[in-house]
């Protein structure tokens, strides 16, 4: 068979197109990223500024987007003390530099990314099970620096271990947590019944 | 036993190491590069079985939550099974490509001897990040636990002392391939194969720093992850493919190239934009919902295109060939990669479902099958072509000696994964309706999701057929090291439109 092959089954044609689709799509991702990191630079549209944990921050249905966002509030500072940008921002780094160091991610998702083994820490600041905003943050410290006590397995027995953690660790962990809770996620996840909003 | 029992015990396996070292290193049917290559499958095999012993302590744990609890937990287990995968599976990757360098080349490797100590060096240093991930697991919040016991970030663990020693073996990787090329031939294979290392060893440095805000440290997270699995891996594969069937199956070169073209085009040109779809939930903007969501549907074609070209290409050939497990194990790639990622991705893929599913069993189930079907399986059919090799090129068609173990290695394995998978599709739908569209995602959802029957019951299913992927895991490795031993047919000789085999 002495066959003519086609110009679009040639070799050369689906070279090119590889060369230029890649091109093409690389280009568009890295100018896609550069807006994509002016707005979700702290302090930007969609991530606040760190000394929102200076704020009441809650989580409610925005009836014309059609899906959850967050809501930041009135004054509520973190363990009693309004922080300055660049405290609160050194506070959450430390959490976050914490939870890297524990290895969080391989039992729980942070904004739904990790491991299934235990809740998602996305919106963990406002979740329901703290019972109420006024104890919440001393039953986070407690349960950070002692997670076998104060279990709270809903009867699964799984509990988390205990990781060394500090006082200061735990404090900062609680930071990094309520800073995370005021990203705005695009409404994950979703139907979410943040603590006080019971009867809303 | 006493220590002196187990002295002698530890010195007469020591000593059968060296010897088989020294086999190895005489064999006649290898070149220098093919010798690297074996080095490479050997620990990517013991890492392998290391990836499935972990998988099953941390599955075990789901059952029995108090089992190793603060001594291996879960977290543990879990970074060690999937940090196992990832590092095995890129040792597959480099072993095959030394493997078939000089022969696509037409010249001995440029800079073997620098491949070998690059060899050593990354072994040595995948011991110590293991030994530091089991012994010491964690430390305090502070750079120091980052750069020296594990950064904390799924997948891309390795402390940073790591990172930077993982890069200069890559680097010494990059040159051997680049310069071997650039002293022998170039082929389309050639210049995808070195284009796509630069891509993946590039991608690699987006994941070596720290940042304060979640949101930019996942957005560059997963382009290590996405774009390592959905582009640059996907790739390298359609590489080793593209070599194996003109070796296994004789098909022409313009053939396997014109392909390789296409698929570089369809994956590269829906993969790199469908990154997109790990950007719904993070924090980044809602346009990523339509180009995240539009170029992931699209990323199934080039999987399709695939399975067609090999099914072609079997058959235009009539699968005459004279290494059935490797053929098989190709077959298996093929449609593994389509249904674990093709199939299994695109049902997760649109934001109006992973709003549901993101983060919950359905990943798992998804992220099991695709990681399977795609590179384990590729991997293990190259392990086989070398076996061949090492062997004397001998026969390993039909009525091959101790044949069953092969084929029930197969069987196990693959039925194996697939069970896993279903097992796990079941909890991630369970969980998506409970946890998620029913109870809003709360702590108390979570449980009351984790403690359901069918919650329960498909973690149950999940661990019989674990079992089943672990003896398969076993038995492959058995077979590896026997097959072919003794064999005295010699294998046919491939050539372009017919197989004639050759009498020995
Ligand atoms: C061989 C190729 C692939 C491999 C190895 C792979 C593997 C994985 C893994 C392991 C995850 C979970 C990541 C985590 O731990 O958070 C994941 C997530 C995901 N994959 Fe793939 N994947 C592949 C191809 C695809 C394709 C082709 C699609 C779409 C058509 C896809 C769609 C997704 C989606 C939507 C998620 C996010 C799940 C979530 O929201 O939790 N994947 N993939
Ligand atoms: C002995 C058989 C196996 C068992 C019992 C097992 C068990 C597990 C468990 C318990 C997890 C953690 C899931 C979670 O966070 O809830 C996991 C994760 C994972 N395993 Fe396996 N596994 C096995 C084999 C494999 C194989 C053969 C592969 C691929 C070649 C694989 C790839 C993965 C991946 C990619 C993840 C991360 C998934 C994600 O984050 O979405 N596993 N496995
Ligand atoms: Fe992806």
């Amino acid at each position: 068979m002495t066959e003519q092959v086609p110009r679009w089954a040639s070799e050369t044609f689906w070279k090119k197109t590889a060369i230029w689709v890649t091109g093409g799509s690389f280009v568009l991702l890295v100018f896609l990223t550069f807006d994509s990191m002016k707005q979700i630079s702290a302090g930007g549209p969609r991530v606040p500024a760190f000394s929102v944990i200076n704020k009441d921050i809650s989580y409610r249905f925005d009836k014309t987007k059609q899906r959850y966002q967050p809501v930041i509030g009135d004054e509520a500072p973190l363990f009693g003390k309004v922080l300055t940008e660049a405290e609160a921002e050194m506070l959450v780094d430390h959490g976050k530099k914490t939870v890297q160091a524990k290895n969080c991610m391989n039992c729980h998702t942070l904004l739904g990314n990790g491991a299934y083994y235990a809740p998602d820490l996305t919106k963990a600041w406002m979740d329901q099970g703290w019972g109420a905003k006024a104890s919440r943050e001393q039953m986070m410290v407690d349960f950070l620096l002692d997670p076998e006590k104060n279990a709270r397995t809903y009867g699964s027995n799984r509990k988390m271990p205990n990781l060394d953690i500090t006082q200061p660790e735990a404090e900062a962990i609680v930071a990094f947590l309520k800073w995370m809770s005021s990203i705005d996620t695009n409404g994950f996840p979703h139907n979410f019944r943040a603590i006080g909003e019971e009867d809303k | 036993m006493t220590l002196q029992a187990y002295q002698e015990k530890a010195a007469v396996c020591w000593a059968g190491c060296k010897q088989n070292y020294g086999v190895l290193m005489a064999n006649p049917f290898l070149s220098g590069g093919q010798k690297l290559a074996v080095h490479y499958f050997t620990v990517a095999m013991v890492l392998f079985m290391a990836q499935l012993l972990f998988g099953l302590l941390a599955g075990l744990q789901f059952i029995f939550p108090s089992f190793l609890y603060e001594i291996l937990d879960f977290n543990v287990n879990r970074m060690v099974h999937i940090n196992a995968m990832v590092v095995w599976m890129l040792y597959g990757f480099i072993g095959s490509v030394y493997w078939f360098l000089e022969e696509e080349s037409g010249v001995e490797i440029v800079g073997l001897k620098w491949g070998q100590l690059a060899f050593w060096v990354l072994t040595g240093a995948v011991t110590v990040v293991v030994l530091v991930y089991l012994l010491i697991q964690i430390g305090a919040g502070n750079d120091t636990s980052l750069w020296l016991i594990n950064e904390g970030r799924e997948y891309i663990e390795a402390p940073r002392w790591a990172d930077i020693g993982i890069v200069v073996v890559m680097l010494t990787f990059f040159y051997n391939v680049a310069a071997t090329f650039a002293k022998g031939k170039w082929s389309g294979i050639a210049g995808v194969l070195t284009l796509d290392l630069v891509a993946l060893a590039g991608l690699y440095l987006a994941g070596m720093f720290y940042v304060t805000n979640i949101s930019i440290d996942q957005y560059w997270w997963w382009w290590v992850i996405h774009l390592w699995v959905e582009a640059t891996w996907e790739v390298l594969v359609g590489c080793i493919m593209a070599w194996s069937l003109m070796k296994l199956l004789g098909v022409r070169r313009q053939v396997v190239q014109t392909w390789l073209y296409i698929e570089v085009a369809l994956m590269f040109g829906s993969g790199i934009l469908g990154l997109g779809h790990h950007y719904f939930w993070i924090g980044t903007p809602e346009y990523w919902f339509t180009i995240g969501g539009f170029f992931s549907a699209l990323e199934p074609i080039p999987l399709v295109a695939m399975v067609v070209h090999s099914i072609y290409d079997a058959g235009a050939h009539r699968f005459k060939n004279s290494n059935h497990p490797a053929l098989a194990w190709v077959i298996a790639h093929a449609f593994g990669n389509f249904l674990g990622a093709g199939v299994w991705g695109f049902m997760h893929t649109l934001p109006q479902i992973n709003l549901y599913t993101h983060g919950t069993q359905w990943s798992a189930s998804h992220g099991h099958l695709a990681f399977f079907g795609a590179y384990a399986t590729i991997n293990i059919a190259f392990f086989y072509l070398a076996m061949q090799q090492a062997r004397g090129n001998v026969w390993m068609g039909g009525d091959l000696a101790n044949g069953w173990r092969w084929k029930t290695a197969a069987v196990l394995l693959n039925l194996g994964v697939l069970g896993m998978t279903v097992a796990l599709l079941i909890a991630g739908y369970e969980q998506s309706f409970i946890e998620r569209a029913v109870e809003g995602s709360t702590w108390a959802g979570y449980f009351s999701a984790q403690n359901h029957p069918w919650f329960m019951q498909a973690m149950v299913w999940r661990m019989v057929f674990g079992l089943m992927t672990a003896v398969g895991g076993g038995l492959l490795f058995w077979d590896l090291l026997t097959i072919g031993k003794g064999e005295t047919r010699s294998a046919a000789v491939i050539t372009n439109d017919a197989v004639t085999q050759e009498i020995a």
